[in-house]
């Protein structure tokens, strides 16, 4: 579908990317038109990351005010983090800076969203956290769940053969730890998913690269999964 | 319009009614599009008409910057229309002057009329056109790509926005005029339309009509309008055939 479409509406009512003129119904995004009661509705190929609560996401600290700071998302907004939905609550209103500086990345949960697009995050919440070192990837947020696969497969595949720490945001942003040949791994297996990932045997080919571009298990540099992040808790 | 050094006026439509380039009354320049050539930018299309070259990229929706912009119902379009130094025979001098700064103006008001900017309050979507090479036209080139850069960035509005400029030559209204034509010709009126629902949201004028010739000029330039409309849409499709077949095969299961 593209802008100004028609969609048949199939006596459902109008959702996210369509809009009604008279009594039809066009497409206001591009995209691909489902219709499941009780909405027909476009899901976008493009477009910023669309938050939900419970989203874990990975945000840049873009500025710190006295009780909160603005993390960018990749959202069309930036996301406020007010101290109390973090551990360092008890810090002085304008001390922040002491946490979280302008440019630190964290790993935060979408805690709550209103009508005129704010978009309020949390610290708190298990694997939540600050990313210290590692590097910053980006795949397209309609791809994540490929890259976490059926209960977190893909992604324990990945960072187990490559020996590398991953966060994973569902705002398309994904933060890799490790050594460098290991981070250059993860990036060439999101490239893949990206390119190929409504393919089928997704999974046998990510595989197939690995084996192919390095050491199996255990025979390669030691995996440097620190105990200090732990596991974490992936969904898909 | 440039300098117009030429010591004589040269022959806009000859005995067979061909015009300077062998086109007939009523037809277009070649156009080709290419969806997508940036990476950085949220949306970006490069269209090739005639022999104008512009490149459209657009950011957002994000932060207003300035911030005394933002509106706290919707959002902001924001357009810059620029032309580079070496668009033109004579070396443009680089930056804003006023002919930029009222294309800039028209353009983001007739994307304003077709975003559903409400559902993006207090952010900015900003619209970078960048003319490459001018040969006439490149207000209506800048639309065309711009919009679909809209579109590739994931933007809501209501329909793609295609634009075609129609004049007077020699006597006669003809479409799509190249830079012969406008500056030797009687008259320019570009315009934009909505297809969706017939609306014009941008026309100007340029010299003189009458009733009757501007009546025909408009439907000769909605006519125009439609048929760069179908090649927007397939420019746009051929890019997302792929990947939106296989994603649909895949909702269906």
């Amino acid at each position: 579908m593209l802008p100004g479409d028609e969609i048949p509406d199939r006596g459902l009512r109008p959702g996210f990317g369509t809009y009604r003129m008279g009594s039809h119904l066009y497409a206001s995004v591009l995209g691909y038109a489902t219709w499941r009661e009780p909405f027909v509705r476009i899901v976008p190929f493009a477009g910023r990351y669309a938050a939900r609560t419970g989203d874990t996401v990975v945000g840049i600290v873009q500025d710190v005010q006295k009780t909160f700071w603005l993390l960018d998302i990749d959202a069309p907004r930036w996301a406020p983090l007010h101290v109390s939905g973090t551990p360092w609550d008890e810090t002085p209103p304008g001390e922040l800076d002491q946490h979280l500086r302008v440019g630190d990345a964290v790993l935060v949960a979408v805690e709550d969203l209103d009508p005129t697009g704010r978009i309020g995050v949390t610290l708190k919440g298990e694997g939540l956290g600050r990313l210290s070192g590692g590097t910053i990837l980006h795949v397209s947020p309609a791809r994540i769940p490929r890259v976490i696969g059926k209960g977190g497969s893909m992604i324990h595949t990945i960072t187990r053969r490559t020996g590398t720490e991953v966060a994973v945001g569902q705002n398309g942003r994904i933060w890799v730890s490790g050594d460098a040949d290991g981070i250059r791994r993860v990036r060439d297996c999101l490239r893949l998913i990206e390119e190929e990932g409504q393919r089928p045997g997704l999974t046998e080919r990510i595989e197939g690269f690995l084996d192919m571009t390095g050491p199996t298990d255990g025979a390669g540099p030691a995996p440097s999964l620190s105990s200090e992040q732990g596991e974490r808790r992936w969904e898909a | 319009m440039g300098s117009v050094g030429a010591k004589e006026v040269p022959e806009l439509l000859n005995a067979e009614g061909r015009r300077i380039d062998g086109r007939r009354l009523d037809e277009l320049r070649p156009i080709s599009i290419k969806i997508a050539p940036l990476t950085r930018a949220d949306g970006s299309a490069f269209v090739e008409w005639g022999e104008n070259k512009v490149m459209a990229a657009v950011y957002g929706p994000r932060e207003v910057h300035p911030r005394h912009l933002m509106e706290t119902d919707k959002a902001i379009v924001q357009c810059r229309y620029n032309m580079a130094a070496f668009s033109v025979d004579e070396r443009k001098r680089p930056g804003l002057d006023r002919r930029s700064q009222e294309i800039s103006k028209v353009i983001t008001e007739a994307f304003e009329s077709v975003i559903f900017t409400e559902e993006f309050p207090k952010t900015s979507i900003d619209i970078y056109i960048e003319v490459l090479q001018a040969n006439a036209g490149t207000r209506c080139a800048g639309l065309v790509a711009a919009s679909l850069a809209l579109a590739d960035a994931g933007i809501p509005m209501a329909d793609l926005v295609p634009a075609v400029a129609v004049g007077k030559v020699a006597g006669r209204i003809a479409l799509d005029l190249k830079k012969e034509e406008d500056n030797f010709g009687e008259a320019d009126l570009p315009m934009a339309l909505v297809p969706q629902s017939g609306r014009l949201v941008l026309l100007q004028m340029e010299g003189h009509l009458n009733r009757g010739e501007l009546r025909e000029a408009l439907d000769l330039g909605v006519t125009g309008c439609r048929e760069i409309y179908r090649k927007m849409r397939e420019a746009l499709r051929a890019r997302y055939e792929a990947a939106g077949g296989a994603e649909e095969a895949e909702a269906a299961a």
